[in-house]
């Protein structure tokens, strides 16, 4: 029903576009189906404040029934990196609960998904990729719905 | 050959039996046996002692045959009434007509029940000596017990716990169905917990006492917010379970579409609110789930009790609706390779769900696949299909499953496998099947060894890969073969049952072809010492065999009918080696008499 994501996303924007948790900010939503979210991450060494990163946002004809697939986007101009962070690979594919089938809830949305993934860096404190990141990364090729992740440390 | 001819048709009315349990009671099958009748039990005056005997003989020898077929028929093993006298002598003599070609169409097995000293009896060995060899119930090392269920005999299955349950918790068969798909099953857990509290169980399945007073219905409430879909109208028809989170009807139904469509879920699908682990229970399911989902959603209940329990998997082939039941647990796997045999006639191994892989452990398997996958591009040119003449240069291109090649140029005979001369193989087969391990002179080399190691895995990948590809090549040629057949029957006047020694033999090289591939994988993985040479023995033994009776199908179709007892005894002799081959290995992993250079865990 392509009238279920559509109305919802809406009310999402007016909401998204009114005002938003700090370190959070919209950088576009043309269409319902991509949207880009901007991140920055307060009081933690690993991220300077300078830094921000960029979180990519598509939508199914599902969502919210079915999980967004976001992960992070590395940019040249502006400069947005893929931060650091035992369970993000290295191209940007997030291994959090909270983004597959069995996580997901559809009472989430974009703003909820942002400031899980901003605490969920804020309490980092291992500066490092997951295990076995080159080879993962090298011989990926599922989209991340698809990747079965093992979430073995629920607590980085 | 009228005795084969008599035997298939014997064995006819028993492979029309509509798919149903087939037993593999060996214990039972060797008390009866051994305590009780001889074997010319066909007679037995009293009707019900010779029912079960008869069961119980034709059971052993469905064991000997270790392929499941002739099916044993419900009525043989259950207590209803045979249909006539005739039906028990066919079944009986059907199952004692045990030569080989009787039944070969789908059990070699059946060759070796005639052979001496293969039969590897664990215990009371001296219980079976006066008896005729055919009534042995062989089971061997590396076979394992299972019963295959058809979609009705699962369902009956559940039906039968499903009334069991009720009686002792007196609740009604519809509410108990609920409570056992709730504890996954666990019977003995659920009867426990309810015992000790008996409100509690009830209420975390959605049966409590509220639930009868209080029935899930949809609500419409003012001022509420559908926090899925944001929809806010007046007289938005909505619904919560206990736990208070509430939505619309409409994102509840696309909810459980998504869940039951796309994630296939159905007994334990949870609240759609975050983080809310409450289990939707069976009455707001009926509420809920639209009419065109309620066909896939009772499949998928049904299907839950096969994943729910641990001695239970569906067969893994395309399209098959059978589950084996089989009493391997993940645990056994370091010491036992469960091959079970699915009624569609798929093997399938009963640990890890892929082909049959006797005699390679699951972990080895598992290894062996990743590191095929890892150097799949190192190791490509081995599966080239084409290679040159040692002798004169030329192309040659491997058409058939056989590694004796011939050029057809120069006449020159060679090996495919090692490119040596093929008059040397009579003797020194060895060359072919063992990776000599070179003096390790060089082995302080970094760079050499790792090329040793590149050049050890290579040798046995090859031989892994050179069956695989060799079973498809004699695929084919059997496919061609078919036609032959058909021609020889209206040439030579053989009827059709005598043609079918070509068919034992093209399915006798395919599964002879998968152990051997298997054990090259498994050789791999084993570390070298005195136990290693009787392995390779046996591989050696069973690869001759094999690419002597691959050999025979390049012969012209004139040539075929002349060729019958030669390609028959070819046949049951490559069925033999292989069992040989799978007992001694089975036997030995077994006692953990293997030692392996990696960790079957
Ligand atoms: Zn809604
Ligand atoms: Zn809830
Ligand atoms: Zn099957
Ligand atoms: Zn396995
Ligand atoms: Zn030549
Ligand atoms: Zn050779």
């Amino acid at each position: 029903m392509a009238g279920m994501s559509s109305k919802r996303l809406q009310k999402e924007l007016v909401k998204i576009q009114g005002t938003l948790p700090p370190g959070i900010s919209l950088v576009s939503a043309d269409n319902l189906r991509e949207w880009l979210m901007d991140l920055s991450i307060p009081d933690n060494p690993i991220y300077p404040p300078t830094d921000t990163y960029r979180l990519r946002f598509l939508f199914s004809q599902s969502y919210p029934i079915e999980a967004p697939e976001v992960t992070f986007l590395p940019l040249q101009s502006p400069e947005r990196k893929i931060p650091l962070h035992p369970h993000i690979y290295t191209n940007g594919i997030i291994c959090l609960d909270l983004l597959d089938a069995q996580g997901w809830s559809p009472v989430h949305n974009v703003e909820s998904i942002c400031i899980s993934i901003q605490s969920m860096l804020a309490g980092n404190t291992k500066a490092e990729r997951p295990p076995g990141d080159a080879e993962f990364v090298r011989s990926n090729r599922s989209r991340p719905r698809d990747i079965n992740f093992l979430y073995h440390d629920p607590s980085v | 050959m009228p005795a084969a001819f008599v035997g298939d048709e014997a064995a006819e009315p028993v492979t029309k039996t509509p798919p149903s349990t087939r037993k593999r009671k060996l214990v039972d099958s060797i008390t009866t046996s051994a305590t009780s009748q001889p074997p010319a039990t066909i007679e037995l005056p009293k009707r019900k002692a010779s029912k079960t005997t008869t069961a119980s003989v034709h059971d052993a020898n469905a064991d000997a045959e270790q392929a499941a077929l002739p099916a044993t028929p419900q009525t043989l093993s259950s207590d209803k009434p045979m249909d006539s006298d005739d039906d028990l002598n066919s079944v009986a003599s059907s199952g004692m007509l045990g030569e080989a070609m009787d039944d070969s169409s789908v059990d070699f097995d059946a060759a070796d029940s005639d052979d001496d000293g293969l039969e590897d009896f664990q215990d009371d060995e001296s219980a079976f000596e006066s008896q005729p060899k055919d009534l042995r119930p062989a089971k061997k090392a590396f076979e394992v017990d299972f019963n295959v269920y058809s979609p009705g005999d699962i369902q009956h299955q559940q039906d039968r716990q499903v009334e069991e349950v009720a009686t002792l918790l007196e609740q009604p068969a519809e509410q108990t169905a609920i409570l056992l798909r709730f504890m996954s099953w666990n019977k003995e857990r659920l009867i426990e917990q309810y015992m000790d509290n008996q409100e509690e169980v009830l209420d975390k399945a959605g049966l409590g006492a509220n639930m009868s007073s209080n029935p899930p219905r949809l609500e419409a409430i003012d001022g509420f917010t559908c926090d899925i879909c944001c929809e806010d109208e007046p007289g938005l028809q909505s619904f919560a379970m206990n736990c208070g989170h509430r939505f619309c009807v409409d994102c509840y139904r696309q909810y459980l579409g998504q869940k039951i469509r796309e994630e296939g879920e159905a007994a334990r699908i949870k609240c759609p609110g975050d983080g809310c682990n409450k289990v939707m229970d069976a009455k707001s399911l009926d509420l809920l789930v639209t009419s065109d989902l309620t066909d896939r959603y009772h499949e998928l209940l049904m299907r839950t009790y096969v994943d729910d329990k641990e001695n239970l998997k569906w067969c893994p082939a395309p399209n098959c609706v059978y589950a084996v039941e089989c009493g391997v647990k993940r645990r056994d796997l370091t010491r036992t390779v469960p091959t079970v045999n699915c009624d569609c006639k798929h093997a399938f191994c009963f640990g890890c769900t892929l082909a049959d892989h006797q005699p390679c452990p699951c972990a080895l398997v598992r290894k062996w696949l990743k590191k095929c996958e890892d150097d799949s591009e190192t190791a490509n040119w081995i599966s080239a299909n084409t290679k040159e003449c040692p002798k004169c240069g030329s192309t040659i291109e491997k058409n058939g499953g056989c590694n004796h090649m011939t050029c057809r140029k120069c006449r020159h005979e060679f090996c495919w496998m090692c490119m040596g001369l093929w008059s040397e193989h009579g003797t020194s087969w060895y060359n072919c099947n063992r990776f000599e391990e070179k003096s390790g002179t060089d082995a302080r080399d970094a760079q050499a060894s790792s090329r040793k190691s590149l050049e050890r895995y290579l040798h046995y990948y090859n031989r892994y890969a050179n069956h695989e590809q060799s079973a498809k090549l004699d695929k084919d040629i059997f496919h061609k073969t078919e036609k032959k057949m058909q021609l020889l029957q209206s040439s030579s006047g053989m009827s059709w049952i005598e043609v079918q020694f070509l068919e034992a033999a093209s399915q006798a090289l395919q599964q002879c072809r998968q152990t051997l591939k298997w054990t090259y994988a498994f050789a791999y993985y084993l570390a070298r010492n005195n136990q290693t040479e009787i392995f390779e023995d046996n591989q050696k033994d069973l690869e001759m065999a094999v690419e002597n009776l691959s050999e025979m199908f390049e012969k012209n179709t004139d040539q075929l009918a002349g060729l019958k007892v030669d390609m028959m005894d070819k046949t049951s002799y490559c069925m033999r080696r292989r069992v040989i081959l799978l007992d001694d290995t089975a036997q030995r992993l077994k006692e953990e008499g293997w030692t392996f250079n990696v960790d079957l865990k």
